[in-house]
């Protein structure tokens, strides 16, 4: 298959109509604009439906409708839009219905600007709206990886009944990159949804509904709900490691940052430093296990984030102090260079006296026992 | 090798197609690319630029804080980026409408009318392309014949007559390049 | 024996949650028994609101998909944008789709969703309590406004199904009432207009049901049916705000 040159917010629409979408519901935000640009067009040739909503919160709940009706479904913002669209996400995932969220991050908070930015980290992986769920939230670090993520966003988002989120910035969505799409979903080849809304006939009437006044039923929800968070945990956890083998420090980054870190590892490596990355590809579930895996022969851990430090707290809690933790970010829309971040984590390095001999019962071989 | 290029002039300058050349020829040669634009509220006369890194390996950052390349299509553009090139750089330079002097001894300036170049062609909006000929002479990232070969995969080459022009306009930058590189190797 | 009376098959046998002398039951029978006169049951999904009626999936005997509040239009819209051929409806009150959902509201009567929405008007918040709803009287005294709703600081009640006829895409809007057996029968009649507004596939529909709320109001039932006579629909009135179905026309034309 060829390859095409095409930008992220283009590369989420294609991918997302390639994955069996049929249906965008959206309001114009930078820097996502062209998600819906694309798909006005994209999806009339599909026969599919395009709508520009009055808001994010009227296009959420268009999502809730369309998902209702067991279609495909996907909206789309920007962090102030996603921070509208959180009452619509608390309820997709009361009512268990399965839809796809494409947020491009921008700097915050408030209308902040539109530089690329990680500061919904919290937002995403917490939840954001009300009540005790989670999203299911991906991490693209590249066009192709944005692609690969849609596909996947859609079929999770069906297995799980559960919205997913997938986490870009306004980098991945503004910049171009070679992509192979994969071939387009037969729709006709999806599980049937034995519990949409589609009108009574030949069956019982059905309700979709997250009102659950007696509280031992609601708490049977919520105990369902986590029993499925946690099937999803078990099994859908992703996260790539780059040159752990023997590194002495590890930089945990993910998306735009986890790129910039590879960059900064290659120049520190040149200069001998033992330097690693763990990136997670699902923010939520989180990899605490292979983080805290990976505490077992490396004791210093870099985050690197563009904001004040929000994942950062989860790698504090997988690692459960077996691993000194350290962070450096870069909040507002400033995007470090390579160069930076190898100027902080030689520093930490150095600092730590990881390049001396000593350095080595800082990789402690053969684990903890 | 990897090497980052960063275009810059006036809104409907063909700057960011140009960027978008650059990265779409480099792909059909199997290079990796990233093209990142600057966005936000660009207007027609406003300024507009975007980054173009093209790489054997992995790019890791898309954004380029020293760049080996700027190319450089007015005045405003050339203040903001004459002093980011790296030393051992490359500035290219529209002549026609930057008349800035270029302080930097540490790099190589090529000076092009490209602006006149593409009246003389009898297309004024051929300018970009005519630069893009420039690019590929000065800068050892993609040929000639490949951005012929790319042309036509975008709206500079849609159309037979569009396509020859600007065919024509890219071996016009390429000559007027190499001459001022000569040019320049001799003094 | 000749049949006078049966319970429309589109209700479930459920006995209503609803206070004595509320207008909620005789709308949802009203909304019931359309469904069933229009033989729309089987392919007809309704999305209830916030509010008072909440629970209006426990009486509906067709699919139902629950709104957050004030957003049943945008819910119906999704529905109704991937399933063209089948019937959406909106049960909502005065809070839920003219305070909180004005905008999704104005919006799909805007783009002309072929929908069919039931506002029920009561003036107050039931649910909740007897708090101001923007429909709330001038003087009208709620748990939120004891001294009376005050329009200079309250703002006056707002007649949303007016500020609909605007909209290019509303095609049939209706106010009516349910305080007498009289208002009743306009009232079936309305709602099953309004369902074949959307089965002619002509645009949005909606019907303003006057509704009494005896406990919020703090009226007998028999006070609450006379207050809306006498007060409510003086603010209110009743009547078509706006038809371009052109089934009179027809109807004249086929005379």
């Amino acid at each position: 298959m060829t390859k095409r040159l095409m930008r992220g917010n283009h590369v989420l629409g294609e991918a997302a109509v390639l994955a069996g979408c049929r249906y965008y519901f959206g309001y114009p935000i930078t820097p996502q604009n062209e998600v819906p640009e694309y798909l006005s067009g994209r999806l009339l040739d599909v026969g599919g439906t395009f709508v520009q909503a009055e808001s994010e919160l009227a296009s959420v709940n268009m999502v809730i409708g369309a998902s209702m009706a067991g279609a495909r479904v996907m909206t789309s913002s920007s962090s102030p839009g996603v921070s509208l669209k959180q009452e619509g996400i608390s309820y997709l995932a009361g009512l268990e219905l399965p839809a796809v969220i494409g947020n491009m991050m921008r700097g915050g908070p408030g209308l902040g600007n539109i530089a690329p930015s990680q500061s919904d980290y919290f937002q995403a992986t917490r939840g954001g709206g009300h009540g005790d769920y989670r999203c299911i939230v991906l991490a693209p670090a590249s066009c192709q990886e944005l692609c690969d993520m849609t596909f996947r966003a859609f079929d999770l988002a069906d297995k799980y009944r559960n919205p997913v989120m997938i986490l870009g910035d306004g980098m991945i969505g503004q910049m171009m990159e070679p992509v192979e799409f994969p071939a387009a979903v037969d729709l006709a080849t999806l599980p049937v949804k034995d519990w949409a809304l589609t009108g009574a006939k030949g069956r019982p009437s059905r309700t979709i509904l997250s009102l659950l006044l007696d509280p031992k039923v609601l708490e049977n929800h919520n105990y369902k709900l986590v029993r499925k968070y946690d099937a999803v945990t078990r099994s859908e956890t992703d996260w790539e490691t780059h040159l752990t083998e023997d590194a002495r420090l590890v930089v945990v980054a993910f998306g735009t940052s986890a790129r910039i870190a590879k960059g900064a590892i290659k120049r520190v490596r040149e200069m001998g430093l033992k330097v690693g990355l763990l990136r997670p590809k699902t923010l939520w579930p989180f990899p605490s296990q292979p983080l805290e895996e990976l505490t077992r022969v490396v004791r210093h851990l870099l985050v690197f984030e563009m904001n004040t430090g929000q994942m950062v707290e989860d790698v504090r809690m997988a690692v459960k102090g077996q691993a000194d933790v350290n962070f450096y970010g870069r909040p507002g829309g400033v995007v470090p260079t390579p160069e930076d971040l190898a100027h902080q984590i030689s520093h930490y390095y150095y600092g730590a006296h990881l390049d001396e001999d000593g350095g080595s019962k800082d990789r402690l071989v053969g684990g903890l026992s | 090798m990897t090497t980052k290029t960063v275009f810059a002039g006036f809104g409907g300058q063909g700057v960011l197609m140009m960027g978008f050349l650059l990265a779409l020829t480099a792909m059909r040669q199997g290079k990796n690319v990233t093209y990142l634009p600057s966005y936000g509220a660009e207007v027609r006369g406003g300024t507009a630029n975007c980054t173009v890194v093209v790489s054997d390996e992995e790019i890791a950052s898309p954004v380029a804080s020293s760049p080996d390349c700027a190319v450089v299509m007015n005045n405003p553009s050339l203040l903001k980026f004459v002093n980011v090139v790296r030393p051992g750089g490359t500035i290219l330079l529209n002549s026609t409408l930057v008349h800035a002097p270029v302080n930097r001894p540490d790099v190589t300036v090529v000076s092009l009318p490209v602006s006149d170049l593409a009246h003389e062609l009898g297309e004024d909006r051929s300018a970009n392309v005519v630069m893009m000929g420039a690019l590929a002479e000065a800068m050892n990232i993609v040929s000639i014949t490949d951005i012929k070969e790319a042309l036509a995969e975008t709206g500079l080459g849609k159309k037979p007559k569009v396509l020859e022009l600007n065919r024509r306009a890219l071996e016009v930058g390429a000559e007027k390049a190499r001459q001022a590189l000569n040019k320049e190797k001799k003094a | 024996m000749k049949q006078v009376f049966t319970v429309p098959k589109s209700l479930k046998p459920n006995v209503f949650h609803y206070c004595p002398g509320c207008g909620h039951s005789i709308i949802h029978r009203l909304v019931a028994q359309a469904i069933d006169d229009l033989g729309i049951q089987e392919r007809c999904i309704g999305v209830p609101p916030a509010g008072c009626a909440v629970l209006a999936y426990n009486y509906f005997d067709v699919d139902m998909g629950e709104a957050p509040h004030g957003r049943a239009l945008a819910v119906a819209t999704g529905l109704k944008r991937v399933m063209p051929d089948k019937v959406i409806f909106t049960y909502q009150g005065d809070g839920d789709i003219a305070a909180i959902g004005t905008a999704e509201t104005i919006h799909a009567a805007n783009r002309g969703e072929k929908v069919s929405a039931v506002f029920v008007n009561n003036g107050v918040y039931g649910m909740t309590g007897g708090q101001m709803a923007p429909t709330t009287l001038a003087g009208m005294a709620s748990t939120t406004t004891p001294s009376g709703r005050k329009p200079e600081r309250d703002g006056a009640p707002l007649d949303l199904t007016q500020m609909l006829a605007v909209a290019k895409g509303s095609v049939y809007l209706e106010r009516v009432a349910v305080n007498s057996p009289k208002n009743i029968m306009r009232a079936a009649k309305a709602i099953k207009k309004a369902f074949q507004v959307q089965l002619d596939g002509l645009g949005f529909a909606l019907v303003e049901v006057l509704s009494m709320c005896p406990t919020n109001w703090k009226m007998s039932p028999v006070a609450a049916a006379e207050w809306i006579d006498k007060t409510m629909s003086q603010v209110f009135p009743l009547g078509v705000i706006k038809d371009e179905t052109g089934y009179e026309a027809r109807e004249g034309k086929a005379s």
